[in-house]
């Protein structure tokens, strides 16, 4: 067993961490008072190769492995939870299914533009009566001429404003109700229309919009065969969870770091609140839980790396990572006390960022359900992907 | 154009700094990183490199006296665009006062015979400030110290360094060794690129035997000083202690103005 860090990924990790602290984090308070996107750092992410992390270098993207780019993305959180969002949204849920389940010509096609941050990508699945109940989607994609005509609206879609290539999906089997008549696609920004923009609770340097969409595709642009976009689905979200549980994981430290500053210096009846133990109890759990959240995190992207099933190890780590974020910047928010609640520090920034963790790419209750069924045998893992 | 590189693995700016009383010398155990100003003597090289000539030409060579560990601070010059390492390892090498590890550096240098050698101005951890001009001496080449801005023309490097009454511009023929100030550029970030290709650049360890030192001229046995002893610095005389009862602000401006330093 060996818990420590190759060279590459410490140093992937050291270059993400000193990036963002110069360039995310002093700026992270304003984009989220401002609820602005900001679209000038992303060219700087790209020029970095950190927009293809774990995608291989013939293909644009800077080689490195699927935990390495989990480190860039709980320190990305750290700094700023939305633009942790955005790079694992492009990466997880768009570059990524690409590059696993798109013909040669595809890969080819779209995963380099992406993977040089050239183009953002973004995932459409979710619309307004399917959520959880990813299956019940009701886009269309009907036959038409050599292709698909595709109808209908997409909802709560990340980055939906700024990416230029879609993983999108639609019902191709009108008589199929549930999941089993769905396909997926790799839409371009011509394709779709931003009608809305969401105002959210937090992680307002991230864009969440509404796609309506009513467009023909030639065959080129189905991704995987006809029926198996659940599947596609599916398998992008067992991934990209652990990308969320990383998020929540730099959400977590963030607060965990300020917190701990704060309980030095601040002084209460004569000693530093740190010295008090009702103080040093709270900091005692904060640090245990991030770190089980930690082990439970690389775990899972180690997992993976490996080739090895890993859809109950990413839930757990989603699953705990997320609630775990929610508990403890709560907890730093009553270290810092009424300064914590006011926007002078930046622990209320994080507690509003962490709550989304629980809730999206997959609720805490579908990670349970994920966890139940695998533990209960209720369902036989799927096989991995070649 | 060939430029050799002299940097650093010194302990990392994060972490507490100890003497150990017992040897006199700074505990490096902790993590190390790249010195900070060698970054800037790198990101220099990598400009000077990459304006002349198709790059192909020019190559940047990064020399540095240190533990096998220091390997880790040069992989992330590596990172940056620099070509190749030559570290100089040897057990016997520790504890090398600036006489012993000027020589060293002199001699690993000899081997490259660099157009430029470029130093940063100086290291965080000693922060003697001198080890280029004996390196430069042991070589016997022009030196141009606490450089601002560099500039290569018809075989000559011009550097303009500040002082207190304006700039100096001093050209020197090369080759020659330059010590560059942190004010000289912005260091880049290494790329992952870079990151992920760094460790398949060549990375030479030399030991003592390797350059053809006899052990007696390293590490302590090689230096010409002994630490005798160390102690905190005297408690600063002319203090005044201001108690804030609300008007702290106006009591320190009153105090500078005094001064007459606003």
């Amino acid at each position: 067993m060996d818990f420590s860090l190759t060279g590459d990924q410490r140093e992937i990790q050291g270059l993400t961490r000193e990036l963002a602290q110069a360039e995310i984090e002093p700026n992270a308070a304003a984009w989220d008072r401002e609820r602005r996107f900001p679209v000038e750092l992303y060219g700087k992410l790209a020029e970095l190769g950190l927009m293809g992390v774990c995608v291989p270098e013939e293909l644009g993207g800077a080689g490195a492995d699927f935990l390495s780019y989990i480190l860039v993305l709980e320190e990305l959180s750290r700094a700023d939870a939305g633009v942790g969002v955005t790079v694992a949204v492009h990466t997880s849920a768009c570059t990524l299914p690409i590059l696993a389940f798109g013909t040669d010509e595809q890969r080819e096609r779209f995963v380099p533009p992406l993977a040089r941050g050239e183009k953002i990508g973004a995932f459409a699945l979710t619309e307004t009566g399917s959520g959880s109940d990813a299956g019940a989607l009701r886009t269309t994609a009907v036959p038409d001429g050599e292709g698909w005509r595709i109808s209908g609206t997409k909802q709560f879609i990340s980055t939906a404003e700024q990416a230029s290539t879609f993983v999108f999906f639609a019902r191709t089997d009108l008589e199929t109700d549930g999941a089993r008549g769905v396909s997926a696609f790799i839409l371009d920004r011509e394709h779709v229309e931003v009608t809305r923009e969401e105002e959210k609770l937090g992680l307002n340097s991230s864009s969440t919009g509404e796609l309506r969409i009513e467009t023909h595709v030639d065959r080129d642009r189905l991704l995987h065969e006809e029926g198996k976009g659940f599947m596609v689905a599916m398998r992008t979200l067992d991934g990209g969870r652990i990308g969320i549980a990383a998020q929540a994981l730099g959400i977590a430290q963030a607060a965990y770091d300020v917190a701990r500053e704060y309980a030095k210096e601040r002084r209460t009846f004569g000693k530093a609140i740190a010295e008090h133990q009702a103080i040093q109890f709270k900091l005692a759990d904060m640090s245990t839980e991030i770190d089980a959240a930690r082990l439970l995190v690389y775990r899972a992207a180690w997992l993976k790396e490996q080739g090895e099933p890993h859809t109950e190890a990413g839930a757990k780590a989603k699953l705990f990572a997320s609630e775990m974020a929610t508990r403890q910047t709560s907890a730093a928010i009553q270290i810092l006390g009424g300064y914590g609640y006011t926007k002078e520090f930046p622990v209320e920034r994080y507690y509003r960022d962490a709550k989304i963790t629980e809730i999206y790419e997959g609720t805490s209750e579908i990670q349970r359900l994920v966890i139940a069924r695998s533990i209960l045998e209720l369902q036989r893992e799927p096989a991995v992907p070649a | 154009m060939k430029i050799a590189v002299c940097v650093k693995h010194v302990p990392d700016a994060a972490v507490t700094k100890r003497i150990d009383p017992g040897t006199k010398r700074l505990d490096r155990s902790g993590e190390g990183s790249l010195n900070p100003v060698d970054a800037n003597a790198v990101e220099e090289a990598l400009r000077i490199r990459d304006a002349t000539g198709d790059g192909a030409e020019g190559e940047v060579v990064l020399v540095s006296l240190g533990p096998e560990k220091a390997i880790d601070s040069l992989r992330k010059a590596l990172a940056m665009g620099a070509d190749r390492v030559l570290l100089v390892s040897d057990p016997d090498a520790a504890g090398s006062d600036l006489v012993a590890t000027s020589s060293l550096l002199a001699k690993a240098l000899e081997r490259e015979g660099a157009d430029l050698v470029l130093f940063g101005q100086q290291a965080s951890d000693s922060d003697g400030a001198v080890l280029w001009a004996a390196v430069a001496e042991r070589l016997r080449l022009p030196l141009i110290s606490q450089v601002a801005e560099l500039t290569l023309e018809g075989g000559a490097v011009t550097g303009k360094r500040q002082t207190e009454f304006g700039y100096d511009v001093i050209r020197a023929p090369l080759p020659a060794v330059v010590a560059v100030a942190d004010s000289i550029n912005e260091p880049r970030y290494p790329s992952l690129k870079g990151i992920m290709g760094a460790k398949r650049k060549q990375q030479d360890v030399l030991s003592l035997a390797d350059l053809e030192i006899e052990a007696e001229r390293a590490g302590a046995s090689g230096s010409r000083t002994e630490v005798l002893a160390l102690s905190d610095p005297p408690p600063r005389g002319e203090t005044r202690k201001l108690e804030d009862d609300g008007t702290g602000a106006e009591k320190i401006v009153e105090f500078l103005a005094e001064k007459r330093l606003v």
